[in-house]
């Protein structure tokens, strides 16, 4: 009989592990983009670690969905240093999605406050961006960048895993750079 | 009047308002209002949906044992009405928000305070007779706890995990919870207004994303209540397709909840398990129709993606691996007694709670009411598929995860069937107007029920629209879940109602 212990390697040897391999490369567009927003600004030197705060400004909660998809073990995020934390306090980075609803301006407006210097904020999927669909509404402001200054905006709705992968490694590229 | 009535017989009273379909709308007048609402004290019919219009208040009604569906519509050109939520509780919040977004009054209501508004819009009333308003955000007054040693612990809007803003204000003694609070309302976007006057098309891509997660199903809602209004049919393969979507979003929500659920009981092999499997199936969605979400597949008229022939091959492949995986991991659940120990007791909500709410989807179905749109009223392809609605009675964390569990599996029964069956032929019908019409539709989310409600024009724009998310009689429940339990589950019983803000507030 075949032990288990070897059933199980060969099992783990032949189909391999889960996490996509490589990385995608850094957005092209995004580069474009920090060049141009953070030339100005002091870069941080992060040691290629970023700490993200998420928040949901209004969204559908689609862009969620893809956020929970680059944390899991196929896109594995931890893998390049970056890392969602709970407190903003203790974020580089504000991952903000959804239109900003004039519910939640106030609330995005302090986390960025209670967010230490040097910071980035990255606007994520189409409604982010402009408001979206939801434009125009009586109850959103607009897109991120009607509340607080945007340095990156990941496009789509959601934004596939692999574009926020490349969007932040853009960003991680960039303000880890000397 | 008697309490056996049925809800057909006693709206016949009223005057029927022509071209609603599939089931009829009722005007009522004050009087006729009044003794429905004196009625529903007696009778057991259940409130679907209850929303506004200027100087109008609808409301969409079940009775239990018939299963007859209607709208019912009460004219208030006083901007007041006899307020529902007197006798059903369900409604309350419903009827705050009618007054916040429409301006009518609901008269007898205990609970006054404002709902989605929170005093930041600029406006008042927005859907109704807009009043500016330029003073400050409200102030929310919480209700209160008192007692020796209570402290209170505000949390949100903003969250530590990622997940949708709310507020949460709990009264805790030591570690125990003695009352929670719920203020939501921060993710509205005002999603009725934006949508009236446009095209149906546009208003399509809209409702989509009234919620991200359930973005098929109601699509689908949208969908059938438009074709409803205007009497179209779309062909029948398109029909069969659609429901192979909506499987496949149960699926891929129920797959990560379970998995979430677990990581909140500090076991996240699950939700690395569980993630896993959900890529698969996000995978196989982009594949097969070119979006992970399904975002924008079902339309008004039919389907926007068809499935190849190739298509339907990956996508068995594709289910015998997320099967096997699914089991596994429903197997680690099954004999890990620590994380059974987490889950087993813990968030309990009654079912005579349940059935007062009368809260659908996994909340519903874990604690002994067994409701399913897809069987009542039920709509097609699922009159001819085989599938069980399972249903348990303990209606702790425990339950809502097996019940989850057994829905997946459910799902995978329909798939397979779904795929042996699918009809050939086109995937779209085009929108011919036919004149102006009202359609509503019910649809099972993987949350619950889904209600659409829509008005059309003679020129195929949407006048008015009304989505009803399921998440507005669950989050009263989790309130209630919560009473007596300790703060540190909290997360537990959130993660088991995954209650959705962004349906809720629209
Ligand atoms: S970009 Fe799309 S998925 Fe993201 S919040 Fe907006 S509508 Fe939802």
């Amino acid at each position: 009989m075949i032990p288990p212990i070897a059933k199980f390697l060969a099992r783990h040897l032949l189909k391999g592990p889960y996490t996509m391999r490589g990385a995608p490369d850094p957005d092209a567009d995004g580069l474009l983009e920090l060049a141009e927003a953070l030339g100005q600004r002091a870069r941080g030197r992060l040691g290629r670690s970023l700490a993200i705060r998420e928040v949901d400004a209004g969204s559908c909660n689609g862009c969620e969905l893809e956020i929970h998809a680059v944390n899991n073990p196929v896109y594995d995020l931890e893998r390049f240093g970056i890392k969602f934390t709970a407190s903003p306090r203790h974020a580089d980075v504000l991952l903000v999605t959804g239109p900003v609803t004039w519910n939640m301006a106030e609330a995005l407006m302090r986390t960025y406050e209670a967010t230490p210097a040097p910071k980035w904020v990255v606007a994520m999927g189409d409604c982010a961006r402009d408001g979206g669909c939801f434009a125009g509404s009586y109850a959103v402001a607009g897109g991120v960048s009607a509340i607080i200054p945007v340095d990156l905006h990941i496009k789509g709705c959601p934004p596939p895993p692999r574009d926020i992968l490349a969007g932040l490694l853009a960003l991680l590229e960039t303000v880890s750079a000397r | 009047m008697m309490g056996n009535v049925t809800l057909l017989e006693f709206l016949s009273g009223g005057r029927e308002v022509p071209g609603h379909k599939p089931w009829p709308r009722y005007q009522l007048d004050a009087r006729g209002w009044r003794a429905l609402v004196e009625q529903m004290t007696v009778s057991n019919w259940e409130v679907l949906a209850e929303w506004g219009e200027p100087a109008e208040v609808h409301v969409l009604l079940r009775g239990e044992d018939s299963g007859a569906i209607a709208v019912v519509s009460h004219p208030c050109p006083d901007g007041k009405f006899f307020a529902l939520g007197r006798v059903r509780p369900s409604a309350i919040r419903l009827e705050r928000a009618i007054r916040d977004l429409w301006g009518l009054v609901p008269e007898g209501l205990e609970d006054q305070r404002p709902w989605l508004d929170h005093g930041r819009w600029g406006v008042r009333h927005p859907l109704g007779k807009p009043r500016q308003y330029d003073g400050e955000p409200y102030t929310y007054r919480f209700l209160t706890a008192e007692g020796d040693g209570l402290h209170q612990i505000p949390v949100g809007p903003v969250h530590a995990g990622v997940i949708e803003p709310g507020h949460f204000r709990f009264h805790c003694q030591g570690e125990t919870v003695v009352r929670l609070e719920e203020r939501l309302g921060y993710v509205h976007k005002g999603i009725a207004g934006l949508v009236a006057g446009r095209p149906v098309a546009d208003a399509a891509r809209i409702v989509a994303r009234v919620s991200g997660d359930s973005t098929v199903a109601y699509s689908l809602a949208f969908a059938r209540a438009v074709e409803a209004a205007l009497g179209i049919e779309p062909p029948p393969r398109a029909v069969w397709l659609r429901a192979l979507m909506a499987e496949f979003e149960r699926i891929a929500n129920h797959v990560f909840d379970i998995g979430a659920i677990c990581n909140d009981a500090a076991f996240a092999i699950m939700l690395g398990h569980m993630g896993a499997l959900r890529e698969k199936l996000l995978r196989g969605n982009d594949l097969c129709f070119g979006h992970r979400l399904l975002m924008d597949r079902v339309v008004p008229g039919g389907v926007a993606a068809d499935l190849s022939e190739a298509g339907r091959e990956a996508l068995g492949h594709m289910l015998y691996g997320v099967r096997k995986g699914f089991e596994q991991a429903v197997a680690l659940y099954d004999s890990t007694p620590s994380l059974l120990d987490r889950t087993t007791g813990t968030g309990v909500v009654g079912g005579a709670l349940v059935h007062r709410f009368g809260a659908g989807g996994f909340v519903g179905r874990a604690s002994s009411r067994g409701h399913d749109a897809r069987r009542l009223p039920g709509y097609p392809p699922y009159d001819e598929l085989d599938f069980e609605v399972p249903v348990m009675a303990e209606g702790d964390v425990h339950a809502r995860i097996m019940v989850r569990v057994a829905e997946v599996r459910a799902s995978f029964k329909l798939i397979d069937q779904i795929l042996a069956q699918l009809p050939d032929g086109p995937v779209l019908a085009p929108l011919m107007l036919r004149g102006a019409g009202e359609g509503v539709a019910a649809v099972e989310s993987f949350r619950g029920e889904v209600i659409v409600w829509v008005r059309v024009s003679e020129a195929g724009k949407v006048v008015r629209l009304h989505a009803h998310d399921p998440s507005w009689f669950q989050w009263p429940l989790l309130e209630a879940a919560i009473d007596g339990n300790i703060v540190a589950d909290f997360p537990l019983c959130n993660k088991s109602f995954n209650c959705s803000y962004s349906g809720h507030d629209q």
